[in-house]
């Protein structure tokens, strides 16, 4: 399959390139950039005037859902909605029925995965056994069959010796360690911020403290061990103030954060809408425009949607019985372009939180639109206007606290690997 | 938009007393006021709600509470059915949403709701069919509209006004829907001075911004108060984490004659039961002359007809 793309913007941040060009595709690679190879013969010419071409998108968290989890999404219908999202490249966490702790397991996943259209699967392996905490699971092993770094997801892991046993076996092999930073004892009951709100709405609290008491502990532990270390879902202020200090002072650690919370709030929860229910929770204003400008100053290094589709009726429940997270895929493109407008941040610099950057800290090719790269590539209309709906979303997961809000930005065509595996109706 | 609110802003539900206008609050006590009597009458019911159905959804077991919304409703004539939930479809594993449509079938006009999660009124209220009413009878630690509106009621019969008034919640603020009220309620009314009282285990985070001044020593948050409200500590609390034991709690955070005799000579003790005498009140001081905690029960009767008929429309 030959493809050409015409007389778009393209921007790529590893290339520092923003500016109107013609992509030329053949046999999943990028060919040619500007002008034609010779005997280029296209079989399908996409017209991208006014349109925005930049390298597919790297989601650092999206949940497939399966094995075990079925019944709230499956394979096809999240790599479909991952590929209308932009994505071309995907790492899942090992948060699955049974955990990914097994090669078996991973392999079988890829292989399914590998068989259907859409985006790269990456699987995140499960750093312990069954995600339980207490035995480590066989990294090596887990990396031979394609994981390429390993979490407990948001399971706990309560003991800090094992913590520091999977960070010294880790750093044996230079495998990757994802942790999201959050003391169990601190969060232990808690559903919502400990904070005003949820102070007012009778919620029991999840404080900062329990970001904070276990980012000091992890960063300590990774200082020791020299373990490579990236850091899940920050969502607190002081929890990034304490990442930024400990880059400065040279660990090489790297953290993300979602999507939601560069949007939402702890005051959004009041009227108890179950879909605000995520996990870390939706902290105080401070910490969110904290967010907002790490990610600006690059203290904060990629975005992603953590997508968590759910069960429509695990959400039609009171907010503490629902279960956390939100679908979000589909929503990481417009997120990501409105912080930007938001902020005043040129687009280019924005691409970069959900295309290189993320594919540096998963360690995968693609994330960019060097001639002779897999062509992994997103064109997007930057002005499009379109509404959230159950019905806009192609995951099976409906559950956003985005819904029935307006977005800017639609992804109108996406290559993966050299075919097009969304085209927009 | 307050989903409590009509479009024409009269009351739809009741859920909560945050974020509900004063003309709001004072035209239930007002209401109240005129169904005072009514439970001195040899013949003890007005017409208002006959033919209406209100159901009592009780998630959460009550004893006391579902009691005074039953005799409620049939003072108002209604016809009131009780449904123990804790004890029966719950248990089998219905969703909280088949067995409202299920009731609503059944052509209710009001559903009492009790719950042990915060947000629980808000979900139902959302749910339920535009001709439905909901009443918030507590739901986890987030509210307990018609307790609060009881307190004020009570305060309003023994001080007359709210304007010049120093009240004070004492105790386990954190876990209590019946203090969040009251806060919402007193500062709404007018209140100058509403003071909260615990040690730290026992405040939220943040109270300050629900417009209190916070005290962890009592003898100073007591000094020149006119109401002090006592809150219940439930018995699971006693010993832990939050706190060592009953007996130093009571020690420092329990209402003696002595501690009382710090606030305002005229001072009214109040407490929305049960209590836990030797806990958090000294028996000398809930049977005394300041205590108007048997009042306070009388009054939630006529509180709750008033939170009723209004939301039966039937308040002209």
């Amino acid at each position: 399959m030959k493809i050409h793309i015409r007389n778009g913007r393209v921007v790529d941040p590893l290339n520092q390139h923003d500016g109107i060009a013609d992509i030329y595709v053949a046999a999943g690679k990028i060919v040619a950039m500007g002008t034609a190879p010779a005997d280029f013969h296209a079989n399908r010419v996409i017209d991208a005037s006014g349109l925005v071409v930049c390298p597919g998108l790297v989601d650092l968290s999206v949940r497939l859902r399966e094995p075990g989890f079925e019944y709230r999404a499956t394979l096809e219908s999240e790599m479909l909605a991952a590929a209308a999202g932009g994505v071309t490249s995907l790492a899942c966490p090992p948060d699955t029925d049974p955990p990914l702790d097994e090669p078996g397991l991973v392999e079988m996943l890829k292989f399914r995965a590998k068989n259907l259209p859409g985006p790269r699967v990456y699987p995140l392996g499960a750093l312990t056994q069954k995600l339980e905490g207490k035995l480590l699971t066989e990294m090596a092993e887990l990396t031979e069959a394609g994981c390429r770094a390993f979490t407990q997801a948001d399971a706990p892991l309560t003991d800090t010796q094992v913590l520091l046993r999977a960070m010294e076996y880790a750093a044996t092999f230079d495998f990757s360690l994802w942790l999201r930073p959050q003391d169990v004892s601190l969060a232990r009951g808690g559903i919502a911020h400990d904070g005003a709100i949820a102070s007012r709405l009778g919620l029991p609290g999840i404080p900062a403290l329990a970001e904070t008491v276990a980012l000091a502990t992890i960063l300590q532990l990774a200082r020791a061990t020299g373990a490579r270390v990236h850091l899940s879902r920050l969502s607190t202020r002081d929890g990034i103030a304490m990442v930024r200090a400990a880059k400065a002072q040279g660990l090489a650690v790297t953290c993300d954060v979602a999507t939601s919370h560069v949007h939402l709030c702890e005051n959004d929860l009041v009227g108890f809408d179950a879909h605000l229910h995520l996990t870390p929770p939706l902290r105080a204003l401070r910490d969110r425009d904290a967010i907002r400008e790490a990610l600006r100053d690059g203290s904060i290094d990629a975005l992603c949607s953590d997508h968590t589709p759910v069960d429509e009726d695990e959400k039609q429940v009171p907010f503490g019985e629902s279960s956390p997270g939100a679908s979000g895929v589909e929503l990481l493109l417009p997120l990501t372009l409105k912080w930007a407008r938001d902020m005043g941040v040129p687009l280019i610099q924005a691409i970069d939180l959900v295309s290189w950057k993320p594919a540096q800290i998963l360690g995968v090719p693609g994330g960019h639109l060097s001639v002779g790269s897999y062509a992994d590539i997103c064109v997007f209309d930057e002005t499009a206007e379109w509404q959230v709906s159950a019905r806009a979303l192609m995951s099976q997961g409906k559950n956003t606290p985005f819904l029935d809000q307006p977005m800017q930005g639609r992804v109108r065509y996406t290559i993966i690997d050299g075919h097009l595996d969304f085209e927009a109706p | 938009m307050n989903p409590q609110l009509t479009a024409d802003g009269r009351l739809r539900h009741l859920l909560t007393l945050d974020g509900l206008p004063r003309a709001i609050l004072t035209q239930i006590l007002d209401t109240a006021e005129s169904f005072m009597d009514v439970g001195e009458r040899e013949v003890k019911k007005v017409p208002l709600l006959r033919g209406k159905s209100i159901f009592n959804l009780f998630f959460e077991p009550s004893t006391r509470t579902r009691t005074t919304f039953e005799i409620a409703a049939k003072r108002l004539s209604a016809d009131v059915v009780n449904l123990n939930i804790a004890t029966s479809s719950q248990t089998k594993g219905e969703a909280i949403l088949d067995t409202v449509d299920n009731l609503a079938a059944m052509h209710a006009d009001m559903f009492i709701v009790r719950h042990s999660q915060s947000g629980a009124a808000h979900f139902i209220a959302r749910n339920v069919a535009p001709h439905i009413s909901v009443v918030n009878a507590g739901d986890g630690r987030h509210a307990h509209p018609t307790q609060g509106l009881l307190d004020m009621f009570t305060i309003r019969r023994y001080k007359g006004a709210f304007h010049n008034l120093t009240v004070a919640v004492v105790g386990d603020v954190l876990h209590s829907r019946v203090a969040r009220s009251q806060i919402h309620a007193l500062t709404t009314l007018g209140v100058p001075e509403v003071r909260v009282i615990g040690p730290k285990t026992l405040l939220p985070a943040g109270v300050e911004q629900m417009g209190v001044k916070v005290f962890h020593n009592m003898e100073q948050g007591l000094a020149g108060c006119d109401v002090v409200i006592m809150l219940r500590l439930q018995n699971e609390r006693m010993r832990g984490a939050l706190l060592p034991s009953a007996q130093e709690y009571f020690k420092f955070f329990g209402l003696t004659p002595e501690k009382l005799a710090l606030a305002k000579p005229d001072a009214i003790v109040m407490h929305p039961g049960p209590m836990n005498r030797g806990v958090e009140i000294d028996s000398e001081v809930a049977d005394g002359p300041q205590s108007v905690i048997l009042p306070q029960v009388t009054y939630g009767i006529a509180v709750r007809m008033a939170v009723m008929a209004m939301l039966a429309g039937g308040n002209s």
